[in-house]
């Protein structure tokens, strides 16, 4: 379980993340929503010890982040940030075989090298596998990153937009494989999204953020509701049952 | 493996350079030669691998192949210093005992000043490495209108031997302080070898490598203090070759075509070591010592250099 | 600060400015000078004056040209390579006609400082990632690189310790006669205050301009053209003077804000007191002697400029 503990972050003046309690159950995927600058990128970042927290607590399994070794909490948790930008030039697999680095500290085993075959397995990569990450489609990099994550096989990830820049068909796509993991592997995924009906559609789990702290907490049922959207977003949002999804209906 | 068939490659031309280099027309004083010319084959070796070695790292932790630790202001103050002394001293008191103290004075404060630098960087979070450079470089200016200023004022004889400093030369490198520069090295690089694993991490950026479980401030700061104290060394050993790292760091990469260190690390020496020994050679037997080495190298670097920034398609 | 007292300060400033100096000048031998006293005043003093006020003024200006070309606050002929061209052009005329004449050494500078800032425009356009930082650093590390190519050929023809004296910013230098190169420098800065807006736009980018109808090459051109004139004019009559394009044109947006048209004066009055101002303490610190201007601007300058860099970064943070 993560726990979130009266964590505040601020920068200069301004308090990007005030006084934030969350906790995050095991197997589950759990989405931060909210608008613009509430801060849910910045709370992802200091879960995954990305950036450091003022003041508070985090605990992923009543361990506190600051406290663990870094190499210890790279099996445990793993975080994919919005912007990939790397600088040297990889092929997907090479990519991949990173994800091992926790474990292997570069000196790839058998078992490393399994783990790595199986996560291109998993996200269906196996026939570009040698390609390089430039010359791959916004959808396929995503995929590359999340087989990097997959093979990194920890318990806990966490996902900061992942569908920035994608277009439907991959967003779906990325957000099935997503609860594959859950259903099927047994993780527990963390995503910061945008898009409020996949978290509706996709999600287990909604925390809404607003100006820096939380709004609202609770299963996605709850959350997609007319009144408490309006809470969240300040704008009127109608909620129609579509084969049993709740979808938010907005544009207009 | 190819990558290890070219490493091959460029270890046996070194190789192959260095023995030209220790041979070509002894003659019959083999004795004298020899031993004069091993020397400086030894602090061409230590010097070149030591620069190719921190700028190859450095560009590592900067994520960014356009720069190198060279222009932290290291060299400026190095001449700075330099200047100071026969300004304050003139030329005539540089005994060879003086000379050490030179070397140990010149290491150590470069390495203190890396150290200011880096303590004003740490101090708050956020800051990133370019604000140091830049820094760096701004200090670097300010030492160099110092130096200016002397060396306007030295009379032309005095400033000969200012000039002189101002370009590295193999030519009389003191055995004592190769000794010293040697262990010196030698000792650190040991050191250092534990944080090797990481340097393939630490290419993908910090993010990534935060992730992937390195302690990245821990080991980005003691990889820095490494990079200033090499630099400091080679510089105070044989004088300013800025551009030499940027130039060979950068062939290494057209040439492997690989972003693992193993290799990087080993083809960035060799190449280095190839176009000391290489360059020195020519300027010997071909131009007959009418121009310093890292006069020759600086302008090939930076030119070479231009043209990397002015090409297409490249993400720096 | 207003306009005004920027201008009072200039006058008092080049008051002091005339009298200080070896030999004894006081404002009450104006109206009964010695004919040595009307010699220094009008061959030495006077002169200095004047190139120490164009120089300040066409160099700020230039320095905020081209931060408004660049969107970047901390680029300047010193951090782009623009001086060090300069530089290396004049060592060319030196090795190509053994006795240029100014105006010929100007004309050669000229051209290698265009052609140096040309090339850094086009750097700044391959470069993706456009930190504020990082373009300064690159400007900087090209401007080392021309540098060592001036360091070649120099040592080459033995003219080293001659580059680097003569290069030195310093207006003790200046007398009657080898001065008025420097006046080329006032049409341009008149050019430069004619085309102020449009750098403006330009600095926007180059869709952003043609969208508003701009020529956007043309102004850009005119732009760097005004730089490198004023860059090679000053370098070969007063010296290399670092930094100085870059700390006037920040320090008047911090308090003046960002309007270039309303800055251009401000900016021109200051750079001019300023350098009058290290002119001053330069003459005074360790007199009868004195420490060059280039060295003075350079450590004031880079103190300023270190101290925008770490305020920038805590607005930042």
């Amino acid at each position: 379980m993560v726990e979130v503990r009266e964590v505040s972050k601020q920068y200069g003046n301004k308090s990007v993340v005030d006084n934030v309690s969350v906790k995050i159950e095991k197997g589950k995927i759990t989405s931060f929503i909210g608008p613009n600058g509430a801060g849910k990128s910045t709370l992802l970042s200091m879960v995954s010890r990305l950036i450091t927290k003022d003041t508070g607590e985090i605990l992923i399994d009543n361990e506190e982040v600051g406290q663990c070794k870094s190499n210890d909490l790279a099996k445990k948790i793993s975080i994919l940030k919005q912007s990939n930008h790397i600088n040297i030039r990889l092929t997907i697999k090479e990519l991949v075989c990173f994800g091992r680095f926790p474990y292997s500290q570069g000196n790839l085993s058998e078992e490393d090298w399994k783990h790595v075959n199986e996560a291109i397995t998993y996200m269906e990569l196996e026939d570009i596998q040698d390609k390089y990450l430039d010359q791959l489609s916004g959808g396929q990099r995503q995929r590359a990153y999340i087989a990097m994550v997959i093979a990194q096989n920890t318990e806990y990830i966490l996902l900061d937009e992942p569908l920035n820049n994608l277009d439907m068909k991959h967003s779906v796509q990325i957000m099935k494989v997503l609860r594959r993991l859950v259903d099927e592997l047994g993780k527990t995924i963390i995503i910061v999204i945008h898009d409020i009906n996949f978290a509706s559609c996709y999600s287990d789990y909604i925390v809404a953020l607003k100006d820096g702290k939380v709004v609202k907490e609770g299963p996605t049922d709850e959350i997609i509701n007319s009144s408490i959207l309006k809470d969240i977003y300040d704008m009127d949002i109608k909620i129609e049952n579509i084969n049993e999804n709740k979808i938010c209906v907005y544009f207009s | 493996m190819k990558h290890n068939a070219k490493i091959g490659a460029l270890a046996a031309f070194s190789v192959l350079l260095i023995a030209i280099f220790l041979f070509i027309k002894v003659g019959n004083n083999w004795d004298y030669v020899l031993p004069r010319r091993g020397l400086k084959v030894l602090a061409i070796v230590i010097t070149g691998s030591a620069i190719a070695f921190s700028t190859v790292v450095f560009q590592t932790i900067t994520n960014n192949r356009i720069l190198t630790p060279s222009i932290m202001g290291l060299d400026s103050l190095y001449m700075l210093i330099q200047t100071f002394v026969i300004f304050i001293f003139g030329s005539t008191n540089l005994t060879v005992a003086n000379k050490n103290i030179n070397f140990v004075i010149c290491v150590g404060l470069m390495v203190l000043f890396s150290g200011v630098l880096y303590k004003v960087l740490f101090k708050r979070e956020g800051q990133n490495i370019y604000f140091l450079l830049l820094m760096g470089l701004i200090l670097g200016t300010l030492f160099q209108s110092l130096s200016t200023f002397m060396q306007v004022l030295i009379d032309p004889n005095e400033f000969q031997i200012v000039q002189d400093k101002m370009f590295a030369s193999f030519n009389n490198v003191n055995t004592d302080l190769l000794l010293i520069a040697i262990i010196a090295i030698l000792g650190i690089a040991i050191y250092f070898s534990r944080f090797i694993k990481y340097l393939d991490v630490l290419s993908l950026g910090r993010d990534q490598a935060i992730n992937l479980g390195v302690d990245y401030d821990y080991v980005v700061k003691r990889l820095l203090i490494v990079i200033a104290i090499f630099v400091s060394i080679s510089t105070a050993l044989v004088g300013p070759i800025t551009f030499l790292g940027l130039l060979v760091v950068n062939v290494a990469h057209e040439f492997l075509k690989t972003y693992q260190h193993k290799y990087l690390i080993f083809g960035s020496v060799f190449i280095s070591i190839i176009a000391l020994v290489g360059g020195q050679l020519i300027v010997e037997r071909v131009f007959t010592f009418s121009t310093t080495l890292s006069v020759i190298i600086n302008f090939i670097g930076g030119v070479y250099f231009i043209y990397l920034l002015l090409r297409e398609r490249k993400s720096w | 600060m207003k306009k005004r007292y920027l201008f009072i300060a200039l006058i008092i400033l080049s008051i002091a400015s005339v009298f200080v100096g070896v030999k004894d000048i006081t404002p009450l031998d104006i109206f009964n000078l010695s004919e040595d006293q009307a010699e220094i005043l009008l061959t030495s003093r006077v002169p200095r004056l004047i190139s120490i006020i164009v120089a300040g003024i066409s160099l700020s200006i230039s320095g905020l040209i081209m931060q408004q070309l660049t969107r970047n606050k901390f680029v300047s002929p010193t951090t782009a390579g623009t001086m060090d061209s300069a530089k290396l052009g004049i060592l060319v005329s030196l090795m190509v006609f053994t006795s240029a004449s100014p105006l010929e050494k100007m004309l050669v500078a000229f051209v290698f400082a265009l052609l140096g800032t040309f090339v850094f425009m086009k750097i700044l356009e391959k470069i993706k990632f456009k930190d504020t930082i990082f373009i300064p650093l690159v400007g900087l590390m090209f401007g080392n690189i021309i540098n060592s190519i001036t360091t070649f050929f120099a040592y080459k023809y033995d003219l080293i310790q001659n580059i680097s004296a003569w290069l030195q910013g310093d207006f003790s230098m200046i007398i009657k006669g080898r001065y008025e190169l420097i006046f080329i420098s006032i049409p341009i800065v008149i050019i430069a205050y004619l085309f102020a807006n449009k750098f403006t736009v330009a600095g926007m980018g180059e869709e952003f301009s043609i969208n508003l109808g701009l020529n956007y090459k043309r102004v850009v051109n005119i732009g760097l053209v005004i730089v490198a004139m004023v860059s090679a004019v000053v370098i070969l009559t007063v010296g290399v003077i670092p930094f100085l394009g870059l700390v006037v044109p920040n320090i008047v947006t911090i308090y003046q804000g960002d309007n270039l048209k309303k800055n251009l004066p401000h900016t021109a009055l200051l750079g001019a007191v300023f350098v009058l101002f290290c002119d001053i303490l330069g003459r005074v610190i360790i007199y009868p002697y004195e420490i060059p201007i280039g060295l003075m601007v350079g450590a004031i300058g880079s103190g300023i400029f270190a101290y925008l860099l770490m305020r920038r970064r805590a607005h930042e943070a």
